[in-house]
């Protein structure tokens, strides 16, 4: 019985320097391109070019396109930095959605109902503070359930997100303006109270520095601090926590809160930085779409930033074709979803080597 | 008779790549394995002798060179081709579904070309391969109720049953007690007679001496050398095995200044099923002496020396009295306590786990970060302390001889020798009145080994209180002053290591008495 050896053997790679894996994944990045240009030409005859063109317009084209891809960039990069210590500890909280639901609707209820009489600098500490509560009470309970009775935060921290999104829907109902509308409105829009006042002249300036700053202390947390080190044993091995005796359960509860917490602070920013409004629409998905970021920047917050900039321009891009060329907006999912499938698709090259059969001969050894 | 070949390899390469570097677990490595013989593969921890022997069996394929068997050039691409081939391997842990019982697994996927699973010709052929080779199996019975030798019997059979004619075992004895060491070997021998060509992996100098016919030394990877047993001597086989010429021996110092460290009274665990693992466990262990525990794997050993260090919860009425060695330090009842509260009361326990990625150290970090794992809390403020972490692990490094590219490589890198001198170059430095260690050197080459063993005994003439779990009796025989013996999480016996025999212990290990 003679056997062929298979087409293919894949074995794993050894460490292989930022360089080359940078280079596998610009590699991926290019030949989604080019598919996604045959793509784009087989259905709809443009000039791939073209609509490449299109999607950079679309993002950065203007300095009002610019300023809205960085907000929602900012945005992105919070619910990120929401998400690094839960996932660092292997924790998948995949609540993001609801904890920033909940962060918003604090928010906008200190916008209807704090008096108006206070400075505005005032409201906007008080709101941060109400929003990072809320999160933090939505992040407290599938923690604690873990901690104490092992529960799958998985399903916890999702079904939470169904509860926030029925919290807001009555919310809105409650703070229906104008009446019959179903929506929120903006609110104050005259007074603009609660609203992220301009910094240098730019409307969403205090969007980056308050990003920024979260970046930072987020890095440094999980890096250099004591807590930071005890979440990342625990999320080695629970075992491991115990045996050098760290609280393991405290640990939980308290990673949660803070990821919640954070999150919930990407809802003051989605009201008071952005919508100024609340529907069952502020977190917009995001909570989820973040889950890649936070995954393909290894839970480092600078690269995150790249990623989430990467993620919004993207979609921006996508947009802007969508309603240029009158394309429905399947195509420019589609073109979104080719490029994200292949940077994702190259992480297997990065960690794993491919040889096809018969071409090892000439491996030498010492 | 004539030496008819089995199995012939030829040039055999086969590469890791591990995170740092290309690692070659074969380099170019030739075997010859006969009918009617028994070889032994012999080798340190690390040397390539199971991946040499898993690209026979089909689960590794070579990077290069040929394989022969009974003259006829093939190539293995899974297990299905190697059972084709009449190979079968005994791996060092067991391939057997517990809930189903001998029979069953031994016709877990054979497909005998008709569906109907006849089970009574399953029974009287595994009777027939019983009388002929000397086994002992019981067909219906659970494969969670069979001790670890019973298992390994079952696989022996259904490897046979599946018609193997050429029989690998990786590390067979490493679980049995010196008693059924020998029933296994009388087996191996009816094996032999028969006609069929088995291979035991080893690193055990007298099994080879005992069982085998012929001897192949592999070391780092490469082939060093074939002898015939009859004329070659453990001393030969030893220098072979590390590359050079080596002399070890353990260096047991007389035991004095005895002081009471550690009283453990009516210590009782259950697991999370309500199976007590440790029944009414009482024993002393004394600063100044190494308190050897020895039993058959699974016999309690890993609760008893969790629930020490209090990461089991224990049955009411236990006492863990501990007496540090400070003087004038109190007797503390540890009893109950978690790690934290342990901590907080200022009491360091050191602990070398069985399992030291799993819980004695974190693979993902580096040699630094995990030296701070247990005294991260160092310091006021929120920040770590990064640069006493640093110092001791350049220190531990160098006073150990840890081979590593720096302090800043993650410890899963490491060889497994090297992470455990990591692991206990940590326990050490925290200066402890008490060092329990289990299985300390399972994985380790004979020379970090050694290492191990006479550091604990450093650690003895210097009061220190050490418990040491081991498997290999040879060893606790010389390295500790009494030997505590586990039977089935009960004390069978605790004897005095200087005057008891090997086969003394084996019979407590089995039996309570």
């Amino acid at each position: 019985m003679e056997k062929k050896e298979p087409l293919f053997r894949i074995t794993k790679r050894g460490a292989i320097p930022w360089w080359a894996s940078l280079g596998i994944r610009l590699i991926g990045l290019l030949i989604a391109l080019v598919i996604c240009a045959f793509i784009i030409f087989g259905i709809t005859k443009l000039n791939p070019l073209k609509v490449y063109a299109a999607m950079w317009d679309g993002a950065l084209g203007t300095n009002r396109r610019m300023w809205v891809t960085i907000r929602d960039t900012m945005m992105m990069l919070c619910i990120g930095l929401g998400l690094a210590p839960a996932f660092k500890m292997k924790f998948w909280n995949i609540g993001a959605e609801g904890q920033v639901l909940v962060g918003g609707i604090a928010a906008a209820a200190c916008m209807l109902y704090l008096p108006k009489t206070l400075p505005n600098w005032l409201a906007l500490v008080i709101m941060c503070c109400a929003s990072a509560l809320a999160g933090a009470v939505w992040g407290f309970f599938p923690g604690y359930c873990k901690a104490m009775i092992n529960t799958n935060e998985t399903l916890f921290t999702l079904m939470m997100n169904y509860i926030a999104i029925r919290l807001t829907a009555f919310y809105v109902a409650k703070w229906e303006n104008p009446y019959g509308s179903n929506t929120v409105g903006i609110i104050n829009s005259q007074s603009r109270f609660g609203w992220f006042p301009k910094v240098f002249g730019q409307q969403y300036g205090l969007n980056v520095i308050l990003v920024l700053v979260l970046t930072i202390f987020i890095f440094i947390y999980l890096k250099y601090t004591k807590h930071g080190f005890e979440i990342a044993v625990v999320g080695d091995s629970e075992n491991t926590a115990r045996y050098c005796a760290m609280d393991v359960k405290k640990v939980i509860i308290r990673t949660m809160m803070l990821s919640g917490a954070i999150c919930g602070i990407a809802g003051f920013l989605a009201v008071a930085g952005a919508g100024h409004t609340i529907s069952t629409d502020t977190a917009g998905g995001r909570g989820f779409t973040t889950i890649i970021v936070a995954w393909m920047s290894k839970f480092n917050s600078f690269i995150m930033a790249v990623v989430s900039a990467f993620l919004v321009f993207l979609e921006k891009g996508a947009m802007q074709i969508a309603s240029q060329y009158q394309l429905s907006d399947y195509i420019s999912n589609v073109v979104k979803g080719i490029i994200l499938i292949f940077l994702l698709g190259s992480e297997f090259f990065v960690n794993f080597n491919v040889r096809i059969r018969g071409s090892h001969k000439s491996e030498v050894t010492k | 008779m004539s030496i008819k070949n089995a199995v012939r390899m030829v040039d055999i390469t086969k590469t890791f790549a591990a995170k740092a570097a290309k690692v070659v677990a074969n380099n170019k490595v030739c075997l010859d394995i006969n009918y009617g013989e028994v070889l032994a593969l012999l080798g340190e921890n690390g040397s390539g002798k199971t991946t040499l022997m898993n690209m026979l069996s089909g689960i590794y394929a070579p990077d290069s060179g040929d394989i022969y068997v009974n003259g006829k050039h093939v190539t293995i691409n899974n297990p299905s081709d190697a059972f084709a081939l009449h190979i079968g391997m005994i791996h060092q842990h067991f391939k057997l579904v517990e809930v189903m019982t001998a029979a069953e697994n031994i016709i877990l996927g054979l497909d005998e070309g008709n569906k109907l699973i006849d089970l009574k010709n399953v029974h009287t052929r595994v009777k027939d391969f019983c009388d002929r080779y000397g086994f002992v199996v019981n067909p219906d019975k659970k494969v969670y109720d069979m001790s670890v030798s019973e298992k390994q019997t079952l696989e022996i059979v259904k490897q046979l049953y599946r018609g193997a004619d050429i029989l690998i075992l990786d590390e067979p004895t490493a679980v049995l007690t010196p008693q059924e060491t020998q029933k296994l070997f009388a087996v191996l021998r009816n094996m032999k007679a028969d006609g069929k060509a088995v291979v035991i992996i080893t690193h055990k100098l007298h099994e080879v001496m005992d069982i085998s016919d012929r001897v192949v030394v592999l070391l780092k990877g490469n082939y060093v050398g074939e002898l015939m047993t009859k004329d070659t001597n453990p001393q030969e086989l030893t220098n072979m095995m590390v590359g050079r010429p080596t002399t070890l021996n353990i260096d047991r110092s007389k035991p004095e200044n005895l002081r009471k460290c550690l009283e453990v009274k009516n210590l009782s665990v259950k697991d999370i099923y309500g199976v007590l693992k440790l029944k009414d466990v009482n024993f002393t262990c004394y600063g100044g002496e190494v308190l050897g525990v020895a039993g058959i794997s699974g016999s309690g050993q890993r609760e008893l020396l969790e629930a020490i260090a209090g990461l089991e919860k224990l049955e009411p009425g236990a006492e863990i009295l501990y007496t540090p060695n400070t003087p004038g330090a109190q007797e503390e009842n540890l009893a109950g306590m978690s790690p934290v509260r342990i901590k907080n009361m200022g009491i360091s326990l050191a602990f070398v786990p069985e399992d030291r990625l799993g819980m004695g150290l974190v693979g993902n970090m580096d040699i630094a970060e995990n030296m701070m794992l247990k005294s991260y809390k160092d310091g006021s403020g929120p920040l770590l302390d990064l640069k006493k972490p640093k110092a001791l692990a350049e220190k531990v490094v160098k006073e150990l001889e840890v081979l590593t590219p720096s302090i800043h490589t993650p410890v899963r890198r490491l060889s497994g020798g090297n992470i455990q001198k990591v692991l206990v170059g940590r326990e050490i430095e925290q200066h402890p009145s008490l060092i329990m260690t289990a299985y300390a050197v399972r994985g380790l080459d004979i020379n970090t080994s050694y290492t191990i063993y006479n550091l604990m005994d450093e650690q003895k003439q210097k009061g220190v209180a050490v418990l040491f779990v081991g498997e290999d009796l040879d060893v606790l025989l010389e390295l500790c002053d009494r030997i505590l013996v586990l039977c089935a999480g009960q004390v069978s016996g605790i004897v005095d290591a200087r005057k008891t025999t090997k086969e003394e212990v084996g019979l407590l290990m089995t039996h309570l008495g």
